[in-house]
């Protein structure tokens, strides 16, 4: 990853209190996963940003790296990583993930 | 293509005390449910690294497209299982 990358992530990431990385973008996500991760924002009814991986090699490359993890999408809450859609699903079934967004957004 | 069992041997390699189950379709897509004393006292990106790092390079490769994952301390699933 060359230090632009890093440091447009990184921007990314601390400019959004709820940034995602993801495939498509949130009328259109183009893969189960990313619309997993829209689906439940959603739902949550709270603001977020998106990137599309797709359209950005840099950045498709460089979050695996900057995250250490493999796959799209990525999300991240009040600049810190919270996970992929698995562990989106899991933290807003235990009812955390709410919890989580709020803190975010008063902050 | 890459079999469930292999991915099993994977995952167990890094986790040595791993039970898991390997679940897909198309040979492309995979669920898994690990179980391991080594997620103990981490938390669920930290037990998910754990999991990808398994199988990093077919990840990269593509060989595998995605993995959905789930994770469980050996008490937690204890408390799963007695739950159903």
């Amino acid at each position: 990853m060359t230090p632009e990358t890093q440091a447009r992530i990184e921007d990314l990431v601390k400019q959004n209190k709820i940034m995602v990385f993801m495939k498509g973008n949130k009328l259109m996500p183009q893969c189960g996963f990313s619309n997993n991760v829209v689906q439940i924002l959603n739902v949550l009814g709270v603001p977020f940003e998106t990137v599309d991986v797709l359209a950005d090699e840099e950045i498709r490359q460089g979050i695996k790296e900057y995250s250490n993890w493999p796959t799209i999408p990525q999300v991240y809450i009040n600049g810190e990583f919270v996970g992929g859609s698995d562990i989106m699903i899991e933290l807003y079934q235990k009812g955390e993930l709410q919890q989580m967004v709020e803190v975010a957004l008063a902050s | 293509m890459i079999s469930p069992n292999q991915v099993e041997a994977m995952i167990q390699a890094q986790l040595p005390d791993a039970q898991v189950q390997v679940l897909t379709n198309d040979g492309e897509h995979y669920e898994v449910v690990v179980v391991s004393s080594a997620f103990e006292g981490k938390g669920l990106v930290q037990q998910h690294q754990l999991v990808y790092k398994a199988i990093q390079q077919e990840m990269l490769s593509g060989a595998i497209h995605a993995m959905a994952v789930k994770t469980y301390t050996p008490d937690a699933w204890q408390n799963v299982t007695s739950a159903v």
